[in-house]
């Protein structure tokens, strides 16, 4: 699996990323070897690479976001690309329209690579038909987020040293997470068992398909866990639609440390943020020794720096 | 109470106490049979036809139980509450006093007391104040959703820890399809019972009384079956989709027996009550505008009464409740329609259900299952039984004895019965709970 960069042959052959559905188990590893190499960039005082000179990144996002879009901005400036922040209101009622337009648009100005986010499953491939340059999916909906998964995986397996044969619990609102899809697909994938927990309004119906376990009682959920990933409650979700209430979500499917006590012993704790403090998590749980969460972050530059990297390197006239 | 009251009375309970030549009628064990009922210490030692076949030791008190039919005590699954809010119509010491003079040794509250029961503290509250008032035990059901507003579903877990045995919006119907949705299967995370009235409120509209022949010479506005028949069948829909547990509060039609049955053939986890008034009475009775035969859903053609028997009697129905009702002049003295639902029943449910027993509808088991054994199993109550060291909650039933319902005499603070002057034949003499004798009738 090693993977010689001067060699072109095609180790990731796709010219998007839209999700992890349709990734080979060798083209999640190629990503993220690669994204182990950009780590240590990352960690140097000169943190420049020129591979992506010249080149143009449009970041899309017709959804509010601050970290991924200022992780896709960082990655993109360390690679040497001139990089361009879109944000866009989705007021607009004839949003497919809008969507459609906005690519036309932003097509003409001859950008390499497009990263977008939209509210809207499927969003993101409907662009991607519409452009001609390279386009990743920075989420869309509830569908998939690709390089959370990737960098969640990159975090597992530097301090895990493999994915395969772990048992990872992932907590909360499942149902409208689009970050679960994604672990979901790449964590089987690359062999780990999945656990679903959460109560039953926000686990998806036909989980038992997906190759995961659904539990609705933590504890059943977290026994044997290697890790435990817990997953933002939407605001609007708490009051009663959903869940009665915050201190009842807390109460029953909230980590702390008295839960994280029955997942395996040494079990790490991770969460894609922004977290909700004693909603979804307990601070101390959060802000402990067995958590990730900060890591996670710095591993969302290094992934986002080797998903644009690789995907340059199918750009015309690389 | 003094002390010394408390002294003798512990005393007492010490002392076993028997009766004998007793019909008991236990149908937890299949039993109907003449035998002897022991109590020691709150529980019950033995009963049945053998327990006595040694005699009786020295020291124990023996009643002469002949020709009395003892069964356990009576569980109420739909009692409405004055308290908190509405102590003028009812408190836990009223309705401690209705139900003891009913052999009913537990009553589960409605929760749409003011304020309404939809938070774990006021659970406590009400646990609290049927420790100090009642005498009967009490459990409380919950709201289903907050307010009983049909919006949001209320804190199934912290509440079913803080003692509520079920949810329900007690005389609402959930008529959000999303919400009855997202509340069964949130119960199931917790294993919470769902009850449901079932009536669908946009069809029900503003009539008060069931659409036919009656209503239309009454003048009334009438409500159609179908608003029954639509909300039950939406609800089964939605316990196939959620596999939640489901209580129907009150069935009343023919068609919501038949839309049942299929329902419990298919495996679903349902079940349904029947009140005492839909079996008792029909539209007939309301007679001249009588507002205290004012239901919801409302009295219902003949034919649909013999239909409820008879699920009843076949067990397609499961419980028998009282849907004790206390309501005032102020709410009940009024025009028809204008006038609130509902009417007491703690004190004659077992009578006006003796009825069906006499008549020969339902065998004395097939009874005391339906009034103490279904509803105790349905909500995890341990009551309902008279095996050994179960809970001594009975009822002693004179089952031939006649007598004329005088409203005055109810101890129940509100007076709103449908069966005043009513006639009667069998009366609880004597009921117990742990043990305790909590009513007497004054011979």
């Amino acid at each position: 699996m090693t993977n010689a960069p001067s060699t072109p042959a095609p180790a990731f052959p796709h010219r998007h990323l839209l999700g992890i559905e349709g990734l080979t188990p060798l083209q999640i590893l190629h990503l993220l070897d690669k994204a182990d190499d950009e780590v240590l960039v990352s960690r140097q005082v000169e943190k420049k690479k020129n591979v992506l000179r010249g080149r143009t990144q449009i970041n899309l996002f017709f959804e509010a976001s601050t970290r991924t879009q200022s992780s896709f901005e960082i990655a993109g400036k360390r690679l040497g690309a001139d990089v361009m922040n879109m944000s866009v209101a989705s007021s607009s009622v004839k949003k497919g329209e809008t969507l459609i337009d906005t690519a036309a648009t932003l097509n003409a100005m001859r950008p390499d690579i497009l990263v977008v986010r939209h509210h809207a499953a499927g969003a993101v491939h409907l662009l991607a038909r519409k452009v001609s340059c390279s386009v990743i999916n920075a989420g869309d909906g509830a569908h998939e987020h690709p390089t959370q998964a990737l960098l969640d995986a990159l975090t597992i397996r530097r301090h895990k040293g493999t994915i395969e044969g772990l048992t990872v619990a992932i907590c909360g609102d499942i149902v409208h997470s689009r970050v679960a899809r994604s672990n979901i697909l790449l964590l089987n994938a690359l062999g780990a068992r999945v656990k679903l927990v959460g109560p039953s309004t926000l686990l998806p119906s036909g989980a038992e398909r997906l190759c995961v376990e659904t539990f609705t009682d933590m504890k059943k959920g977290l026994e044997g866990a290697d890790i435990v990933m817990m997953l933002r409650l939407q605001r609007e979700r708490m009051n009663g639609s959903f869940v009665p209430s915050v201190r009842e979500y807390f109460r029953y499917w909230g980590l702390d440390s008295e839960k994280l006590a029955w997942a395996a012993p040494g079990a790490l704790v991770m969460h894609p943020g922004p977290m909700n403090r004693g909603v979804e998590i307990d601070p101390e749980v959060a802000d402990g020794p067995q958590s990730l969460i900060a890591e996670q972050v710095e591993m969302g530059v290094a992934v986002r720096m080797a998903v644009l990297e690789t995907l340059a390197e199918h750009l015309p006239n690389a | 109470m003094t002390s010394r009251v408390q002294t003798d009375r512990r005393a007492a309970e010490q002392r076993p106490t028997v009766f004998s030549h007793a019909r008991i009628v236990d149908p937890a064990r299949g039993l109907d049979a003449v035998g002897s009922v022991i109590v020691a210490e709150g529980r019950i030692l033995a009963a049945g036809p053998e327990v006595l076949n040694q005699g009786s030791p020295e020291g124990w008190e023996i009643v002469d139980a002949t020709d009395k039919v003892i069964v356990p005590g009576l569980v109420d699954a739909r009692v409405f509450m004055g308290e908190p809010g509405h102590e003028h119509r009812e408190t836990f010491a009223s309705v401690s006093r209705a139900a003891a003079a009913g052999g009913v040794t537990t009553i589960v509250t409605m929760p749409d007391t003011d304020p309404v029961i939809d938070d774990p503290a006021l659970v406590d509250f009400v646990l609290r104040r049927a420790r100090e008032q009642s005498e009967v035990r009490v459990h409380p059901m919950a709201a289903l959703t907050k307010g009983q507003k049909g919006l949001e579903t209320t804190e199934f877990g912290l509440l079913c820890e803080a003692g509520a045995v079920a949810f329900t919006d007690a005389r609402k119907s959930v008529a959000s399809s999303l919400v009855m949705r997202r509340a069964l299967t949130y119960a199931r995370d917790f294993d919470a019972l769902i009850v449901h009235h079932v009536e669908d409120p946009s069809l029900a509209g503003a009539g008060v009384a069931t659409e036919g022949e009656f209503a239309t010479r009454m003048g009334l506005p009438g409500i159609p079956r179908e608003a029954e028949s639509i909300m039950l069948e939406r609800d089964m829909r939605l316990v196939d989709l959620t596999k939640g547990r489901y209580h129907a509060s009150q069935l009343s039609t023919a068609q919501s027996v038949e839309i049942l049955r299929i329902a419990k053939a298919r495996g679903l986890d349902v079940t349904a009550s029947v009140s005492i008034n839909h079996l008792s009475l029909n539209e007939m009775d309301i007679g001249t505008y009588r507002s205290f035969l004012k239901f919801s859903p409302p009295l219902r053609h003949e034919d649909d009464r013999q239909a409820v028997i008879e699920a009843l009697a076949e067990g397609v129905i499961d419980m028998i409740v009282s849907s004790h009702d206390p309501q005032d002049v102020e709410t009940k003295r009024h025009p028809f329609a204008e006038a609130a639902d509902g009417a007491i029943g703690l004190e004659t449910l077992l009578s006006a259900s003796l009825r069906l027993v006499h008549d020969g509808r339902l065998s004395w088991t097939r009874l005391v299952e339906a009034l103490s054994l279904r509803p105790a199993e349905r909500l995890g109550l341990g009551a309902g039984r008279l095996s050994p060291g179960s809970p001594a909650d009975l009822a002693v039933i004179d089952p031939g004895m006649p007598w004329l319902l005088d409203r005055q005499a109810l101890a129940s603070r509100s007076k709103n019965t449908p069966f005043e002057d009513a006639r009667f034949i069998g009366r609880v003499v004597r009921t117990l709970v742990g043990g305790r004798t909590i009513h007497v009738l004054d011979a």
